[in-house]
Protein backbone atom coordinates (compact mmCIF):
# COMPACT_ATOMS: atom_id res chain seq x y z
CA UNK A 1 0.00 0.00 0.00
CA UNK A 2 1.53 3.34 -1.04
CA UNK A 3 1.10 6.78 0.49
CA UNK A 4 -1.66 7.86 -1.87
CA UNK A 5 -3.72 4.78 -1.04
CA UNK A 6 -3.16 5.24 2.68
CA UNK A 7 -4.24 8.90 2.62
CA UNK A 8 -7.26 8.02 0.47
CA UNK A 9 -8.27 5.39 3.04
CA UNK A 10 -8.26 7.82 5.97
CA UNK A 11 -11.70 9.01 7.05
CA UNK A 12 -10.78 12.72 6.79
CA UNK A 13 -11.42 15.50 4.33
CA UNK A 14 -10.88 19.25 4.23
CA UNK A 15 -10.91 21.27 6.40
CA UNK A 16 -9.88 18.49 8.78
CA UNK A 17 -7.39 16.52 6.70
CA UNK A 18 -3.90 17.28 7.99
CA UNK A 19 -1.71 15.03 5.88
CA UNK A 20 0.24 16.22 2.81
CA UNK A 21 2.80 13.45 2.35
CA UNK A 22 3.97 10.25 3.94
CA UNK A 23 7.68 9.92 3.32
CA UNK A 24 8.61 6.75 5.21
CA UNK A 25 6.35 3.84 6.00
CA UNK A 26 7.22 0.54 7.65
CA UNK A 27 5.79 -1.97 10.09
CA UNK A 28 7.72 -0.15 12.82
CA UNK A 29 6.77 3.45 12.15
CA UNK A 30 5.80 6.24 9.83
CA UNK A 31 6.98 9.73 8.87
CA UNK A 32 4.84 12.36 7.19
CA UNK A 33 4.32 16.07 6.92
CA UNK A 34 1.75 18.83 6.67
CA UNK A 35 2.02 22.51 5.81
CA UNK A 36 -0.47 24.76 7.56
CA UNK A 37 -2.21 26.99 5.04
CA UNK A 38 -2.49 30.68 5.77
CA UNK A 39 -6.29 30.46 5.81
CA UNK A 40 -6.91 27.37 7.99
CA UNK A 41 -10.32 27.72 9.63
CA UNK A 42 -9.03 27.86 13.20
CA UNK A 43 -6.67 30.80 12.74
CA UNK A 44 -9.60 33.21 12.73
CA UNK A 45 -10.35 32.41 16.37
CA UNK A 46 -7.03 31.15 17.73
CA UNK A 47 -6.10 33.79 18.63
CA UNK A 48 -7.84 37.14 17.99
CA UNK A 49 -5.66 38.88 15.39
CA UNK A 50 -2.80 36.57 16.32
CA UNK A 51 -2.94 33.28 14.39
CA UNK A 52 -1.14 30.42 16.17
CA UNK A 53 -1.82 26.74 15.51
CA UNK A 54 -3.82 25.27 18.43
CA UNK A 55 -2.26 22.44 20.42
CA UNK A 56 -5.30 20.27 19.78
CA UNK A 57 -4.68 20.64 16.05
CA UNK A 58 -1.01 19.72 16.47
CA UNK A 59 -2.18 16.66 18.40
CA UNK A 60 -4.62 15.90 15.58
CA UNK A 61 -1.84 16.13 12.97
CA UNK A 62 0.25 13.71 15.04
CA UNK A 63 -2.70 11.34 15.42
CA UNK A 64 -3.70 11.44 11.73
CA UNK A 65 -0.17 10.79 10.44
CA UNK A 66 1.34 8.86 13.31
CA UNK A 67 -1.49 6.61 14.39
CA UNK A 68 -4.24 6.53 11.73
CA UNK A 69 -1.98 6.29 8.66
CA UNK A 70 0.27 3.76 10.37
CA UNK A 71 -2.78 1.79 11.50
CA UNK A 72 -4.13 1.68 7.94
CA UNK A 73 -0.75 0.46 6.71
CA UNK A 74 -0.53 -2.24 9.39
CA UNK A 75 -4.05 -3.38 8.51
CA UNK A 76 -3.53 -3.18 4.77
CA UNK A 77 -4.86 -6.67 4.15
CA UNK A 78 -8.02 -6.18 6.20
CA UNK A 79 -8.59 -2.86 4.47
CA UNK A 80 -8.91 -4.56 1.13
CA UNK A 81 -11.31 -7.16 2.44
CA UNK A 82 -13.50 -5.20 4.80
CA UNK A 83 -15.46 -2.27 3.58
CA UNK A 84 -15.56 -0.16 6.69
CA UNK A 85 -13.00 0.07 9.43
CA UNK A 86 -13.26 2.81 11.99
CA UNK A 87 -10.40 4.19 13.97
CA UNK A 88 -11.00 5.86 17.33
CA UNK A 89 -8.57 7.94 19.32
CA UNK A 90 -8.36 6.37 22.76
CA UNK A 91 -5.67 8.35 24.55
CA UNK A 92 -3.14 11.10 24.07
CA UNK A 93 -0.49 12.59 26.26
CA UNK A 94 1.42 15.38 24.57
CA UNK A 95 3.99 17.95 25.70
CA UNK A 96 4.38 21.14 23.66
CA UNK A 97 7.63 23.04 23.26
CA UNK A 98 7.32 25.74 20.59
CA UNK A 99 4.47 27.25 18.60
CA UNK A 100 3.64 26.75 14.94
CA UNK A 101 2.54 29.68 12.77
CA UNK A 102 0.59 29.82 9.49
CA UNK A 103 2.58 28.59 6.44
CA UNK A 104 4.85 26.45 8.58
CA UNK A 105 5.59 22.89 7.55
CA UNK A 106 5.73 20.27 10.27
CA UNK A 107 7.02 16.71 10.10
CA UNK A 108 5.59 13.94 12.24
CA UNK A 109 7.73 10.96 13.19
CA UNK A 110 5.89 8.08 14.78
CA UNK A 111 7.29 4.92 16.25
CA UNK A 112 5.06 1.94 17.04
CA UNK A 113 5.18 0.92 20.69
CA UNK A 114 2.76 -1.92 20.22
CA UNK A 115 -0.09 -3.04 18.05
CA UNK A 116 -2.04 -5.71 19.87
CA UNK A 117 -5.67 -6.70 20.20
CA UNK A 118 -6.53 -3.93 17.70
CA UNK A 119 -4.96 -1.20 19.80
CA UNK A 120 -2.12 0.81 18.29
CA UNK A 121 0.05 2.78 20.69
CA UNK A 122 2.70 5.08 19.28
CA UNK A 123 5.45 7.33 20.47
CA UNK A 124 5.09 10.43 18.30
CA UNK A 125 7.09 13.61 17.81
CA UNK A 126 6.69 16.65 15.62
CA UNK A 127 9.52 18.82 14.31
CA UNK A 128 9.49 22.06 12.31
CA UNK A 129 11.55 22.99 9.26
CA UNK A 130 14.47 24.07 11.45
CA UNK A 131 14.47 20.57 12.96
CA UNK A 132 13.29 21.95 16.28
CA UNK A 133 11.06 19.79 18.46
CA UNK A 134 7.53 21.22 18.40
CA UNK A 135 5.79 18.59 20.52
CA UNK A 136 6.01 14.95 21.46
CA UNK A 137 3.95 12.38 23.25
CA UNK A 138 2.17 9.08 23.28
CA UNK A 139 -1.01 8.56 21.28
CA UNK A 140 -3.19 5.47 21.06
CA UNK A 141 -6.01 4.42 18.81
CA UNK A 142 -8.32 1.50 18.56
CA UNK A 143 -9.50 -0.17 15.39
CA UNK A 144 -13.21 -0.89 15.45
CA UNK A 145 -14.41 -3.47 12.98
CA UNK B 1 0.15 -18.10 44.41
CA UNK B 2 -3.34 -18.46 45.90
CA UNK B 3 -6.44 -17.28 44.10
CA UNK B 4 -6.83 -14.48 46.68
CA UNK B 5 -3.29 -13.26 46.06
CA UNK B 6 -3.96 -13.36 42.36
CA UNK B 7 -7.15 -11.32 42.72
CA UNK B 8 -5.29 -8.77 44.88
CA UNK B 9 -2.65 -8.34 42.17
CA UNK B 10 -5.31 -8.18 39.49
CA UNK B 11 -7.29 -5.50 41.31
CA UNK B 12 -4.14 -3.35 41.56
CA UNK B 13 -3.69 -3.72 37.80
CA UNK B 14 -7.26 -2.73 36.89
CA UNK B 15 -7.53 0.13 39.39
CA UNK B 16 -6.12 2.91 37.16
CA UNK B 17 -8.62 2.11 34.40
CA UNK B 18 -11.93 1.78 36.24
CA UNK B 19 -14.81 4.26 36.04
CA UNK B 20 -17.14 2.78 38.62
CA UNK B 21 -15.61 3.21 42.09
CA UNK B 22 -18.49 1.48 43.88
CA UNK B 23 -18.15 -1.67 41.80
CA UNK B 24 -14.41 -1.60 42.36
CA UNK B 25 -14.82 -1.42 46.14
CA UNK B 26 -16.84 -4.61 46.10
CA UNK B 27 -14.67 -6.33 43.50
CA UNK B 28 -15.08 -10.10 43.57
CA UNK B 29 -14.85 -13.10 41.29
CA UNK B 30 -18.05 -12.21 39.49
CA UNK B 31 -17.06 -8.64 38.72
CA UNK B 32 -17.25 -7.89 35.00
CA UNK B 33 -14.64 -5.47 33.63
CA UNK B 34 -16.88 -3.74 31.13
CA UNK B 35 -20.35 -3.93 32.68
CA UNK B 36 -19.40 -3.43 36.34
CA UNK B 37 -16.11 -1.55 36.38
CA UNK B 38 -16.96 0.33 33.15
CA UNK B 39 -13.50 -0.09 31.69
CA UNK B 40 -13.27 0.87 28.01
CA UNK B 41 -11.98 -1.52 25.37
CA UNK B 42 -8.72 0.36 24.83
CA UNK B 43 -7.89 0.17 28.53
CA UNK B 44 -8.82 -3.49 28.55
CA UNK B 45 -5.87 -3.98 26.21
CA UNK B 46 -3.64 -2.11 28.69
CA UNK B 47 -4.85 -4.41 31.44
CA UNK B 48 -4.01 -7.51 29.39
CA UNK B 49 -0.52 -6.15 28.68
CA UNK B 50 -0.01 -5.31 32.36
CA UNK B 51 -1.13 -8.84 33.28
CA UNK B 52 1.45 -10.25 30.85
CA UNK B 53 4.20 -8.24 32.55
CA UNK B 54 3.07 -8.91 36.10
CA UNK B 55 2.70 -12.66 35.72
CA UNK B 56 5.25 -13.16 32.96
CA UNK B 57 2.81 -14.91 30.66
CA UNK B 58 1.67 -14.42 27.08
CA UNK B 59 -1.97 -13.84 26.28
CA UNK B 60 -3.21 -14.80 22.82
CA UNK B 61 -6.25 -13.41 21.01
CA UNK B 62 -8.57 -16.23 22.05
CA UNK B 63 -7.71 -15.87 25.74
CA UNK B 64 -8.00 -12.11 25.54
CA UNK B 65 -11.54 -12.33 24.23
CA UNK B 66 -12.54 -14.42 27.25
CA UNK B 67 -10.92 -12.17 29.84
CA UNK B 68 -13.97 -10.05 30.56
CA UNK B 69 -14.51 -10.92 34.22
CA UNK B 70 -12.31 -11.41 37.25
CA UNK B 71 -13.22 -15.11 37.33
CA UNK B 72 -12.36 -15.80 33.68
CA UNK B 73 -9.17 -13.76 33.94
CA UNK B 74 -7.99 -15.57 37.07
CA UNK B 75 -8.64 -18.91 35.39
CA UNK B 76 -6.63 -17.95 32.33
CA UNK B 77 -3.74 -16.60 34.41
CA UNK B 78 -3.69 -19.82 36.46
CA UNK B 79 -3.76 -21.93 33.32
CA UNK B 80 -0.94 -19.97 31.69
CA UNK B 81 1.13 -20.13 34.88
CA UNK B 82 0.37 -23.81 35.40
CA UNK B 83 -0.84 -23.30 38.93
Amino acid sequence: MNQTEIIKNTPYQKPFLFIDELTEISEQGITGNYTFKKNEFFYKGHFKNNPITPGVILTEVMAQIGVVCLGIYLLKNEFRLEKKIQIALTSSQVDFFISVLPNEKVTVISEKKYFRFNKLKCSVQMINEKNELVCRGTISGMILF
Amino acid sequence: MTKEELITKLSAIVKPYIQNEEAFKSLNENTDFINDLEINSANLVDIILDIEDEFDIEIDNDSMEQMLSVKATVEIIQKKMNI
